[in-house]
Order: structure tokens, then C-alpha cells, then sequence
């Protein structure tokens, strides 16, 4: 039975929500959780991304020869990936200056390529919106919750905004690499845990 | 044979309209990602040595060519008259290039002020010629008559402690910045005299 929009939409909030589900996207899932504001602006710009490029790639799916689809997808997704990135410069600088090189490492974000191969290329352009927007979203609500836990219990701060009375000690390990990996196994733990059927 | 043409073709045609689709774009944003830059990076160090300016020194800005080099120059004003601008320069210290903002009065020629905006230094050690108002405010009402040297080269600057390296950067920087003062001091006269009129 052929999904609806609304499925294709859905199904990257839960059932195939990027970083928990498809296990895809990590390194900015890893670099860019240090703070809310770093993975909520990190999510953004990927959703904005693949929206995009999945419209794109949609509407030119026909015209796209097959052996040469992927060099084709790449060209699209770091056309896009580089109008985000002039975009942050002209009006979000600071956040460009924290995001530095995770945005334009965007374009090798699995997630883009994986919905232009997977999906984009075979649907028309609503499923392909649905799709490129369900996992945006998706997305980004899963960096901000692993980058809300970072940043509550490593910094005490929420959004740079102190949450934790004075006399709590962050636990300064959940900001560093290592901490991200494991917060990340913690999440992947309760996801399966609360999915299990 | 086909499939090579055609995907010749379409890579080709994707690449030349994203190019210049971006282009476009560049072009478009050129001037606003230049103001942030200004805002972000250049802005607290230049608005540090014009404490007390009337004025936004980042708004009255103007470009002065230089040989083959543009400079932008900004003015502070002070009492009503428009009589400080800030030169950019730079210096090497012990990680690279230390960049300076240099504040000149130009109706006395004396320093201004003397301001680091990018540097590589040791933190704790060469950092501290940012982070030590001491260091960078001993360039203040110096005379730019006389060429700027530390003392233990016959001049007027002590250096830091344990960071000759860095303080050498910043003084052979703002030396630089002196020398491009007195070499275009007449343009930046007139300049500064029209764009007080706006």
C-alpha cells in the first residue's frame, strides 16, 4: 500500500528519525551538541538542506542521467549547503563563527545524500518535500534533546541561560568528545528500548 | 558513448547553474557579511580604542588605496571635531600574523590607542598582549615622530615578561601602522573631512 504525504512526513519524526533510527549524520549528531543553540542552529540548516535538495532532485529526476546521478545530487546539495552558509554569515555571524567547519562538511552529511538516492529520486515532488522536511525536523529535535542533556548537566546552561542552582557542579566530561559518544549510546539505548515491540 | 555525453551534459549544466547562481548570491550578501565580520571580529577592538567616540566608527569608514593594497580607515570622533582614525595593521609574533587596530589623533600625531583583534599566541603567555590592557595602553600619547621600539631596543614600550616575541609582534605592528599614517596622512585628512560633512 503506497504511503501518503502525511506518512512520508511522520515517519522521520519516529519510525526513522535520522541519528537514532538510520544511525546517520553523526558527526555533526557528535560536534555540533555542545550547546542547544549550536544543535538547534545545526538542525536548521541541514532541514533547510534537504528540503531543497530533495525538491530539486525530485523535479529532476527524469532529466538526470543514471550513471552520473550521485556526481549530479553532490552539486545540488553543495549549491544549497553554500547558500546556508553565505545566509549565516549575513545574518546569524556568531553562530557562523561557533559552527565554523560543520557547515560546510553538510555536504557530506549522509542524511542528504541517503533521502536524494533513496527517496527523492523515486517520488514526486510532494512526498519528496514531506520526506526532506519530516527528516529535517527530525533531526533537529534529536540534536536538541542530546544537546540539552549536554549542556544541562556538562555546563548547567540551557540555551546559555543558567538552569542549575549555583551550587551544582557540572559534570564538564558530557561536553567533551567522549561524552558526546556516550550520551549518544544512552539515547540509541532508550530509543530501542521504548521502539521494542 | 550516449551515456557519456549525456552525463557529461548534465554535470556540466548543473555546475555552471549553481555557479553562477552562487555568484549571484555572493555578490548579493558581499556587503552585509562584511559589516558582521566588522561587528563580530574587527568591531569590540576598534570601538575599544575609540572609548568616548560621538560617533559609529564602524559606519564612518572609507577606503584608502595604498600602492597596490586597499585600507579601510575608521573615525572617531571626539568633542565634536573628527580628529582620530583607527589603521589596521599587523604584526608576526611567535603563532603568526597578530592583528592590531592602531588609533592615531591626527591633529597632534600621537597614538591613540593601540587595540589586538586576531592573534596565535600562547594563551597565558603571548595572549597576554590582548588580554593585559597594561601592555597595549603604554602605546597611548606616544609620538609617532619618533619610530616606536621597545626599550630594550632604545624605545618607550616595556614588554611583557616572558613574551618578547609577542610584544616585538605588536610593536614592529604598530610601527607598520605608523609608517602607513605618514605615508598617506594627506589623504586621510581630505577623507576624513568629507565624511564629516555627510
Amino acid at each position: 500500500m503506497p504511503r501518503t504525504v502525511f506518512q512520508e512526513f511522520t515517519k522521520g519524526l519516529w519510525a526513522e528519525v535520522p541519528p537514532y533510527r538510520l544511525v546517520l549524520g553523526l558527526c555533526p549528531t557528535l560536534a555540533m551538541t555542545t550547546g542547544v543553540d549550536n544543535g538547534f542552529g545545526m538542525g536548521v540548516a541541514v532541514t533547510f538542506v534537504l528540503v531543497c535538495s530533495n525538491i530539486l532532485i525530485s523535479l529532476l529526476r527524469k532529466v538526470i542521467p543514471k550513471n552520473g546521478r550521485i556526481a549530479c545530487y553532490i552539486v545540488v546539495i553543495a549549491t544549497f549547503v553554500i547558500v546556508v552558509e553565505l545566509l549565516m554569515q549575513a545574518y546569524t555571524y556568531p553562530l557562523f563563527l561557533q559552527m565554523g567547519i560543520f557547515i560546510p562538511l553538510i555536504v557530506v552529511n549522509c542524511i542528504l545524500l541517503g533521502r536524494a538516492e533513496a527517496f527523492a529520486s523515486k517520488h514526486s515532488i510532494w512526498p519528496s518535500l514531506a520526506d526532506g522536511l519530516g527528516m529535517g525536523i527530525g533531526f533537529t529535535v534529536s540534536l536538541v534533546i542530546l544537546a540539552a542533556i549536554r549542556e544541562i548537566f556538562g555546563n548547567g546552561t540551557f540555551w546559555n541561560v543558567r538552569v542549575m542552582p549555583v551550587s551544582f557542579e557540572p559534570f564538564a566530561f558530557l561536553v567533551t568528545a567522549p561524552g558526546a559518544f556516550v550520551c549518544l549510546g544512552l539515547m540509541l539505548c532508550i530509543m530501542n528500548i521504548l521502539g521494542r515491540k | 558513448m550516449r551515456d557519456m555525453v549525456s552525463l557529461f551534459v548534465a554535470v556540466l549544466l548543473f555546475s555552471a547553474v549553481s555557479g553562477g547562481l552562487l555568484g549571484a548570491l555572493k555578490e548579493a550578501t558581499e556587503e552585509r557579511i562584511e559589516y558582521q565580520q566588522l561587528k563580530y571580529v574587527k568591531g569590540p577592538a576598534i570601538l575599544g580604542v575609540l572609548k568616548g567616540s560621538s560617533n559609529d566608527p564602524l559606519a564612518d569608514r572609507f577606503k584608502i588605496r595604498d600602492g597596490k593594497e586597499e585600507r579601510t580607515v575608521y573615525v572617531g570622533v571626539f568633542g565634536g571635531k573628527a580628529n582620530t582614525v583607527v589603521i589596521e595593521s599587523s604584526g608576526r609574533g611567535y603563532g603568526g600574523q597578530i592583528g592590531l587596530v592602531v588609533a592615531v589623533n591626527i591633529e597632534n600625531d600621537q597614538l591613540a590607542g593601540v587595540g589586538v583583534t586576531t592573534l596565535r599566541e600562547t594563551p597565558g603567555v603571548g595572549a597576554r598582549v590582548k588580554t593585559e590592557s597594561s601592555f597595549a595602553s603604554q602605546f597611548r600619547g606616544l609620538s609617532l615622530v619618533e619610530p616606536v621600539k621597545l626599550k630594550s631596543e632604545g624605545g618607550k614600550i616595556d614588554a611583557l615578561s616572558g613574551a618578547t616575541v609577542s610584544s616585538r609582534g605588536v610593536v614592529a605592528g604598530v610601527a607598520v601602522a605608523s609608517d602607513v599614517y605618514k605615508r598617506l596622512k594627506p589623504e586621510i585628512v581630505e577623507k576624513t573631512k568629507s565624511l564629516k560633512k555627510l
